[in-house]
């Protein structure tokens, strides 16, 4: 997968989250990580290449397609797309299951027997077999960042989109959904993943793009750019992160 | 206990004033005050179908990215919230009514009195809608909802627990307010009352009865809402 963006600008009143964000990837891009210090964009450049956001400036594409600036386009779009948030963002009133099997049933026109097949298979693959009828608030936090995966993953996406997925969670937990991501990218998921867990994206990362202040400050393979990161800020970044690591 | 101690307090109090009950006349008028209940209950139930979906609709219509829509809902539950419903109710029927040659005081009274709880409900309703987070309205367009789906399936399921305590304190007030409808001719509960107290030459006999004739219906309505509220509970 090739992604390019061109002056990609969007903004919250004043502020611009991302202010002219340009960068292309390799030709075979598939686990693309967005790193960078907090408030510089990536969360921001997540939605806006998952068709979440439409921008207010700028263009997109995809392996040579251009992404709809509409919302009904922009639906359309995203609707091919998996999402993780940090704050797993499950609907609290229905279960595990149910979470699931909604969007299936209703966007993408399974029927309630293919749509809890096809729920049942990921939750049990994700390790939550004897969970499915719980509620969120019933599950740990690594439990429901894992049926957010499933939910994710359950209409086949073409891309799954990852915004700082293990962000609220403790270490182990942490190690469990890094796990399932891990195995999800090694079985040729395209990924893109928004995160602070540098060790991480460096093992599955193959393309990182480094944000800050709004702007792409660099856009390389992760290989070159874990080995010599090109900008200061870039440097600094990774240096401060691995200090105590 | 508490209702035993009431029960003293109020008679203590009701011995006290010098009246001489007589019940005979309510008695005799049992018919019609049997009527009269049922007219109000029947009222109620009509207005408050009305209202929910008023409320409903003037919610909406403040949320409307339209400004205009916006602005003639938000006056609407402005001036009807903000006037009383007894001027309402002259208005409506004395002359918006009569203007249009609607000679039902029933079916305006209901229209009225629908109007006038609707838009205290679309404020309950808005509230509850409101405070549905902005993570569930991002997951809900991440999955791909489009308006129509993220209102069916996110934001009613969520919104309606969060509406359900104000809703019922305001259909109580619904059923308590139908009794002003007596003012435009309509034969309720306390219109009959009033003609039952006239005719027996007894100013206060009615009153208690018809206080227990409300309190039949609000008391079980509130407890039914506890059950259902008890029953949409789940941890956010």
């Amino acid at each position: 997968m090739k992604l390019e963006t061109q002056a990609v600008t969007k903004r919250y009143g004043a502020h611009a989250a991302l202010d002219g964000a340009s960068f292309s990837t390799g030709d075979e891009a598939r686990v693309i990580a967005l790193l960078g210090p907090s408030g510089g964009g990536k969360s921001t450049l997540l939605r806006v290449l998952g068709s979440l956001l439409v921008p207010d400036e700028g263009s997109i594409s995809i392996d040579a397609r251009t992404l709809p600036h509409d919302e009904d386009g922009a639906l359309i779009e995203r609707r091919a797309n998996g999402f993780v948030f940090q704050g797993y963002n499950l609907f609290p009133h229905l279960t595990a299951l149910q979470n699931i099997t909604l969007p299936l049933h209703e966007v993408h026109g399974m029927t309630e027997t293919q749509a809890t097949q096809r729920a049942l298979e990921l939750l049990h693959r994700l390790g939550l077999e004897g969970h499915e009828h719980k509620r969120p608030s019933q599950l740990s936090g690594g439990q429901q960042q894992r049926a957010a995966i499933a939910r994710a993953l359950a209409p086949k996406p073409r891309l799954l989109l990852l915004d700082e997925p293990t962000s609220a969670l403790d270490p182990v937990m942490t190690g469990e959904v890094l796990d399932v991501i891990r195995e999800l990218a090694e079985a040729g998921q395209s990924i893109i993943l928004a995160t602070h867990e540098i060790s991480f994206a460096r093992k599955v990362a193959d393309w990182v793009v480094f944000l800050a202040a709004g702007k792409v400050q660099e856009s390389s393979s992760a290989s070159d750019f874990f080995a010599k990161p090109q900008t200061e800020l870039a440097q600094q970044y990774l240096e401060g992160l691995s200090k105590y690591r | 206990m508490l209702l035993a101690l009431a029960t003293a307090v109020f008679y203590a109090l009701f011995s006290s004033v010098a009246y001489r009950w007589n019940w005979d006349g309510v008695w005799l008028y049992r018919q019609q005050f049997g009527y009269g209940w049922l007219m109000t209950m029947c009222l109620s139930l009509v207005a408050m179908i009305v209202s929910i979906a008023l409320g409903f609709l003037l919610m909406l219509g403040r949320r409307s990215p339209w400004e205009p829509v916006r602005m003639f809902c938000g006056g609407v539950v402005e001036i009807v919230r903000g006037s009383p419903l007894l001027v309402q109710l002259l208005i409506g029927h004395y002359i918006i009514a009569n203007a249009l040659r609607i000679d039902q005081p029933v079916f305006t009274g209901i229209i009225l009195l629908g109007c006038f709880e609707g838009a205290y409900l679309a404020e309950i309703f808005r509230g509850a809608v409101e405070s549905i987070s902005a993570s569930q309205l991002e997951a809900a367009r991440a999955v791909g909802f489009d308006k129509v789906q993220t209102y069916r399936f996110v934001i009613i399921p969520q919104a309606l627990r969060r509406a359900l305590p104000g809703t019922t304190g305001q259909l109580v007030s619904l059923i308590k307010d139908s009794s002003l409808l007596s003012v435009i001719g309509i034969e309720e509960l306390v219109q009959k009352v009033k003609i039952m107290n006239a005719a027996t030459y007894k100013p206060l006999e009615g009153f208690l009865p018809l206080a227990l004739a409300y309190l039949i219906v609000t008391l079980p309505l509130s407890y039914l809402a506890r059950r259902l509220e008890r029953r949409f509970a789940y941890e956010t």
